[in-house]
């Protein structure tokens, strides 16, 4: 359509057409930046004042009342946080435990729930429940159910023969236990994620892999494991950056004990809030923004990289 | 295209009602000419300050029928913290508040926020003693709501008596009594470390002996001239939290434990020893009456008999922020709740957790054992205020560096030494002198 005017325009009288191109840009460019304008605002107010202000208030002494200058002070107190190296270890732990487990689960759960099961909805169905549960409920409730006397959990491994340990309440396996937890909660996304990946997948594969002589194992092996790749990457990346900032599990079930044992960034950041110090927490979110991207930004471009040559 | 016109119009709607009702509720809030004043109050949520802050009301309005007060509750620990010191700089706060002396009311920054209360006849009958912990820089901004509470050793007195204890003077006698008492199947010591601030107790309710062995600590510690980790009577408290988990003492699943948990088995005799406050237990008295009777209490025992005493908490505060309209009602009620029979009527409410701080209430003679025994140190004036009544610096991990060395994961000198680095945060995030 454009086109053809502009041709008609060029053949015909009136005004030069490089003057008409430059009122015609102008009025095309002024039309639009009135409309961007409300979201514009609606952006600077709640995203970016917020952010260019938690930036300045980390530089800050900061007690809501007042706040003085005091410079990069605050990330050297965050940085001298005795607790600080186990949040660290143990954040990378934990993503990298339940993005993990998520992608292998996922897509065990994902191919389980694409074959011709009788149940299939409904096991579809009860396998993406906890994602819709609040997190907050999950972790009341697990802390419940994980006590060491009266625990269902423990009962069950009683039935067993196994005295099964004070999962939260131990260190060694407080962190782990929350983890799983986690896994247990997320794992429907994951299979969601995969079961629209294997879905598309074209079945011409899997009946060049049937014209060959190829079993179940092949068909998996050489078709379906390579091919939901995409969603592989999508539930990895999805997964790692909840992990690296989970917190509210942990805090609901352990907060970060016993002692300081699963301790994450998230939860030494909110115990800082807690206490008063809104200047050495809005530091170290800060630090877990700078943290999080400098992870994730490399490992998506390097699985994104593997997609491409897929 | 239309839709989200009308979703725009909607979410508008929305926001401009926001708008208006805020502003509505703020301006409903003046006093009615001729008629009632009335009067906001808040409150933690906890049910100890909920039925006292209903009986103080009562009896308040009961006297004063044209002064009404609405109680408002929030949470309690640093959540309500946040909250009061949000609606305090946001000029929101209601017209009375309730909220802990010391340290922490310290931190709110009196005297930009709060009313003076230096020399006004509210304070007539407030005991000098309570004074200094409502006081910042010469000025006194509240008056005692409740009772102070002691912080030591809770004891089954059943336990003691079908074994024959002694309640201990000394930490050699306490270990020698945990003893006989695990050798009888019962657990000595409960702990309750999923509520992680009631690890505290044996390092915080230990101060009346490392001021006995040490009278200055406070001051030096305030200056950054003594050290917990520097100072043997400071660290003990690490050391007997180490002690008592290296022995066996301890509650199974003491790690997953709750407070709530911990007050029971006390009560029905399945733990002889909670390190606790005294305040934990007149809420109970209701449902497990034993609780009033059976469940004793002493200080921390130190090492020298002749020195024996208790840790005393002292009340939270009442207090009235400069934004209130109503100042003379809201100071009337203060001064009504800084009276005996202010005390009378809370008394029969809600059972005492220790003395009142306000001179000539008594305690009823029905009192529960604790507040009995706490009122007898009292008496002998073996008692000294918790450290965090006389210094405004409390490091805020404390509660979980604790449970790390009383479950046996950090040795006590270290966790000493880590608490003396987290205080140091905290007196630099406070902008204190000297540190």
């Amino acid at each position: 359509m454009v086109t053809k005017q502009a041709t008609g325009s060029r053949t015909g009288p009136g005004p030069a057409p490089g003057q008409r191109h430059v009122r015609a840009s102008k009025q095309r460019a002024a039309y639009p930046y009135t409309l961007y304008l409300p979201a514009a605002v609606v952006y600077l107010v709640i995203f970016l004042v917020p952010t260019v202000m938690a930036f300045y208030f980390a530089l800050t002494r900061w007690t809501l009342f007042d706040s003085t200058f005091v410079g990069l002070d605050n990330f050297r107190d965050f940085f001298a946080e005795q607790n600080l190296r186990i949040g660290f270890a143990n954040t990378l732990f934990y993503a990298v435990l339940t993005s993990g487990l998520k992608v292998v689960l996922g897509l065990l759960l994902g191919v389980l729930l694409t074959s011709k099961l009788r149940l299939r909805g409904f096991l579809r169905s009860v396998v993406f429940f906890p994602v819709l549960v609040s997190t907050v409920a999950v972790g009341i409730t697990f802390s419940a159910l994980l006590r060491p006397d009266t625990g269902l959990v423990n009962k069950a491994l009683a039935l067993a023969g196994i005295d099964g340990p004070d999962w939260l309440g131990d260190a060694g396996t407080a962190l782990l236990s929350v983890a799983l937890v986690d896994v247990w909660k997320g794992v429907g996304i994951a299979t969601v994620i995969y079961i629209a990946g294997i879905m598309s997948i074209p079945r011409d594969y899997y009946q060049a892999v049937a014209v060959d002589g190829g079993n179940a194992w092949h068909r998996f092996r050489h078709v379906t494991l390579p091919l939901s790749w995409p969603a592989t990457y999508s539930v990895i990346i999805l997964s790692f950056i909840g992990g690296l900032r989970s917190f509210d599990l942990i805090w609901t079930m352990t907060r970060g004990g016993p002692g300081f044992t699963s301790d994450t960034i998230a939860s030494i950041i909110y115990k800082q809030y807690q206490a008063g110090f809104f200047g050495l927490s809005t530091a170290g979110n800060v630090i877990l923004f700078v943290v999080v991207t400098a992870i994730v930004v490399p490992l998506n471009y390097f699985l994104g990289k593997r997609q491409a040559t897929l | 295209m239309k839709t989200s016109h009308r979703a725009l119009g909607a979410a508008l709607t929305v926001l401009v009602m926001a708008a208006l009702t805020s502003c509505g509720s703020s301006s409903g809030s003046e006093p009615a000419a001729g008629g009632t004043t009335t009067l906001t109050f808040l409150v933690d949520n906890s049910q100890a300050t909920v039925d006292t802050a209903k009986a103080l009301t009562d009896a308040f309005m009961q006297a004063n029928p044209t002064i009404k007060i609405e109680t408002e509750t929030r949470p309690g620990g640093s959540e309500g913290d946040n909250i009061i010191k949000t609606r305090l700089s946001t000029g929101d706060m209601s017209d009375v508040f309730w909220y802990n002396s010391g340290s922490l009311l310290q931190a709110l920054n009196p005297a930009q926020t709060l009313v003076d209360l230096t020399g006004d006849p509210v304070l007539q009958n407030v005991q000098k003693d309570f004074l200094p912990v409502v006081t910042q820089a010469g000025k006194v901004y509240g008056v005692p709501g409740g009772t102070a509470m002691g912080g030591g050793i809770l004891y089954n007195r059943k336990v003691y008596d079908k074994l024959g204890l002694k309640v201990p003077t000394t930490w050699a006698e306490f270990m020698a009594n945990n003893d006989k008492i695990k050798a009888a199947g019962i657990t000595p010591l409960i702990s309750t470390f999923k509520d992680t601030w009631t690890s505290q107790l044996f390092v915080l309710g230990d101060f009346y002996n490392v001021q006995a062995a040490v009278p200055s600590f406070a001051q030096d510690y305030t200056a950054n001239k003594a050290k917990f980790a520097a100072t043997p009577a400071a660290q003990a408290g690490f050391d007997h939290l180490a002690e008592v988990h290296a022995k066996g003492y301890l509650n199974e699943g003491f790690g997953s434990a709750t407070a709530d948990q911990g007050m029971k088995m006390l009560i029905e005799g399945k733990g002889a020893h909670y390190p606790m406050l005294s305040a934990q237990l007149p809420p109970l008295v209701a449902t497990m009456p034993q609780a009033a009777t059976d469940v004793g209490f002493f200080g921390i025992p130190g090492t020298d008999p002749a020195k024996n005493g208790a840790t005393l908490w002292e009340p939270a505060g009442l207090y009235i922020p400069k934004t209130t309209e109503k100042l003379e009602a809201a100071k009337k009620f203060l001064a009504f709740v800084a009276s005996p029979p202010a005390a009378d009527a809370v008394s029969k409410v809600v059972q005492p957790a220790g003395p009142y701080r306000i001179q000539g209430a008594k305690l009823p003679d029905d009192a529960i054992q604790v507040a009995k025994d706490l009122q007898a140190y009292v008496d002998k004036g073996a008692t000294a205020p918790a450290l965090e009544f006389v210094s405004p610096v409390k490091g805020p991990s404390l509660e979980q560096i604790t449970v790390a060395v009383g479950s046996g994961l950090t040795p006590p000198a270290e966790g000493a030494a880590q608490y003396d680095k987290d205080v140091e945060k905290q007196a630099k995030q406070l902008g204190l002198a000297g540190w």
